[in-house]
């Protein structure tokens, strides 16, 4: 079991408050990702339920237990660093079990679990290297298989893959959303990439500025962004927003169109007119960037290729269904 | 681009190494050569560097006129003592610091520092005067002691800088694999910073193992170290190169073979591989 609950989840260093008052349910098997811009406190959330910080005020519940003065060891939670964080002076084998020789497993059963996580993570040739021989993705590996080798209640992730190169990271992105899946057990993931949430969450938590601004499924959270932030963070490119005459004839202070949602008129007489400034041809999509005049800049999607340049005159059409709209506070509205 | 260097580069950078590697070494070399010519010998003008009458004479006389084990022993006393008191004072203190440091952490390691901005002789009468009414005057316990003082702050900075090498992650890691504080210690810190730790236990020990100031002043005999016998054969009575050179050469090879022994040890660096 690893259902963890927070329950007005304070943090503050000194005067600056870091998190401010954090309530979530993240349900037992669940795959939980913390995004946000850099600063925006997912980094201190995970370091909160892990123990590695103390909370300020609030209750972190791991299964129905209140937590919040239990170190982290005794938590039933690992952790995946950033920096991977290996025992450099330890072999791989040593690495893995570590944790089990604090836990004060017999030499054999600590063999025999860390050589069946070594196997899971195709790790066994290299058992008897040091840190220090292993490649970044085998090294990121290590750190995986020290989390999983405890059979821990949740798997703490912050940032695991960011210090992986792009074509490694993909990789690894799937090889990690398998084996949370494989193994069943809850994981709170730690990203600033939108990508790696989107792709890897059963549901996302969007923070900023140290409050939780949603929590929903990747696709909710595309659809239906509580505010102009979430709406902003989720999706790239990102959200095209309006004010003014467009927006206050739709009831709204601001309304935002997805770059997908706006349908690309050559010469066009409806919608908003514009001049492309940039045009992106990657094969599968075009990007345009459209300097629309009193509207401002827009940026439109279109899958597949069109022959469409710099200095070209367009008109965007927004699918009115797919308009979303928002109050003066940047809070949606709802029908 | 990598820089390619060509076999007329190597050869000079090697030569002029070479050279420079001597011309730090030669007094120490010329100290060791005078120390085995006759008192007449080590004055001629112009000197001669090999081809003169080789003599362990010298060596024999030092030992006879003062009790160089006596002299060795005490430096051995004081350097280790002072060494190792000031490595239990200051591992714990460099760990605080480095691991959980406060907005005041920088001010007392400078703070630390600037003791030893102010030249010795500026306490001298003060601590001669403490010594002198504690009974510590040419004793060795207050010579560990004044060592170990004069040596803290350089220990303290060394060690700092060690532990603050040392990711936090890693600390962290230990942590939710279960570590207590104690096994932390025992199993991820101390052998992460063996490497330092020697060092700082190194270079403390030559410093002390060297120092000429304190020991020349408060002690005379009994607790007289190496520094001490070095100094009495530049006496009143004249000048003995041959026999100060013997006695300096005495005084410097343990410390020179140490040195030598366990540069190697020291140079190794084990964190490279954990992060990043």
């Amino acid at each position: 079991m690893g259902q963890i609950t927070l329950q007005g989840v304070q943090k503050s260093f000194g005067p600056v408050h870091i998190i401010k008052g954090a309530d979530l349910e993240i349900a037992d098997g669940s795959f939980v990702v913390f995004v946000g811009p850099s600063g925006c406190g997912k980094t201190t959330l995970l370091r909160l339920i892990a123990g590695l910080e103390d909370v300020s005020g609030g209750k972190i519940l791991i299964d129905g237990k209140n937590v919040v003065d239990t170190p982290p060891a005794k938590r039933g939670l690992s952790m995946v660093f950033q920096s991977y964080a290996l025992y450099p002076h330890m072999s791989v084998r040593g690495n893995i079990g570590f944790g089990l020789k604090m836990a004060g497993l017999s030499k054999d059963e600590t063999n025999r679990k860390v050589e069946a996580a070594a196997a899971t993570l195709n790790l066994t040739p290299y058992l008897d290297r040091k840190p220090r021989e292993l490649s970044g993705g085998q090294r990121q590996r290590v750190a995986i298989g020290r989390a999983i080798v405890r059979e821990p209640k949740a798997f703490l992730f912050d940032e695991p893959l960011s210090n992986l190169d792009a074509a490694l990271r993909v990789q690894m992105r799937i090889e990690v959303t398998r084996l949370q899946k494989q193994l069943g057990t809850t994981a709170i993931y730690v990203t600033h990439d939108q990508v790696e949430a989107m792709t890897m969450a059963d549901k996302i938590v969007v923070l900023n500025g140290g409050k939780i601004e949603q929590y929903g499924s990747p696709l909710d959270l595309y659809e239906k962004p509580a505010n102009l932030f979430v709406a902003g963070f989720i999706g790239s490119p990102k959200m095209n927003f309006v004010t003014g005459e467009n927006a206050l004839q739709r009831g709204a202070a601001t309304i935002g169109v997805r770059p997908e949602h706006l349908k690309i008129e050559r010469d066009g007489a409806g919608g908003w007119q514009g001049t492309i400034a940039v045009a992106e041809h990657l094969g599968s999509d075009t990007f345009l960037y459209v300097d629309a005049g009193p509207v401002g800049m827009l940026t439109a999607r279109y899958i597949g290729e069109l022959s469409l340049h710099a200095g070209d005159h367009v008109s965007l059409l927004p699918d009115p269904a797919r308009i979303h709209r928002f109050d003066q506070s940047g809070n949606a509205l709802r029908h | 681009m990598a820089r390619k260097s060509t076999t007329q580069q190597v050869l000079v950078s090697t030569i002029g190494a070479w050279f420079f590697g001597f011309l730090i070494f030669f007094p120490i070399l010329w100290m060791v050569l005078a120390s085995f010519k006759t008192e007449l010998e080590a004055f001629a003008i112009p000197p001669s560097f090999l081809f003169f009458h080789w003599t362990t004479e010298n060596y024999a006389t030092v030992q006879e006129r003062s009790d160089y084990f006596h002299h060795a022993l005490n430096s051995v006393i004081i350097a280790g003592g002072s060494t190792l008191i000031a490595l239990l004072i200051a591992i714990p203190a460099a760990w605080s610091m480095a691991f959980s440091p406060t907005k005041r952490t920088k001010d007392i390691l400078l703070w630390m520092l600037s003791t030893k901005m102010m030249p010795p002789v500026g306490v001298l009468v003060p601590i001669y005067l403490i010594f002198k009414n504690f009974g510590l005057l040419d004793s060795r316990i207050g010579l560990v002691f004044i060592l170990c003082l004069g040596n803290l702050p350089i220990v303290i900075w060394m060690l700092f800088t060690y532990f603050k090498e040392i990711p936090r992650d890693i600390l962290e890691a230990a942590r939710m694999d279960g570590a207590t504080i104690g096994r932390e210690l025992v199993y991820v810190l101390t052998p992460m910073a063996i490497p330092g730790l020697a060092s700082t236990m190194l270079l403390n020990l030559i410093l002390a193992w060297n120092e000429a100031f304190w020991t020349l002043n408060l002690s005379t005999s009994e607790a007289a170290p190496l520094t001490t016998f070095i100094a009495s054969y530049s006496s009143p009575e004249g000048l003995f190169w041959a026999k100060l050179s013997a006695a300096s050469t005495l005084a410097i090879a343990p410390i020179l073979v140490l040195g030598w022994f366990s540069q190697k040890q020291l140079v190794r660096g084990l964190t490279f591989g954990a992060v990043k």
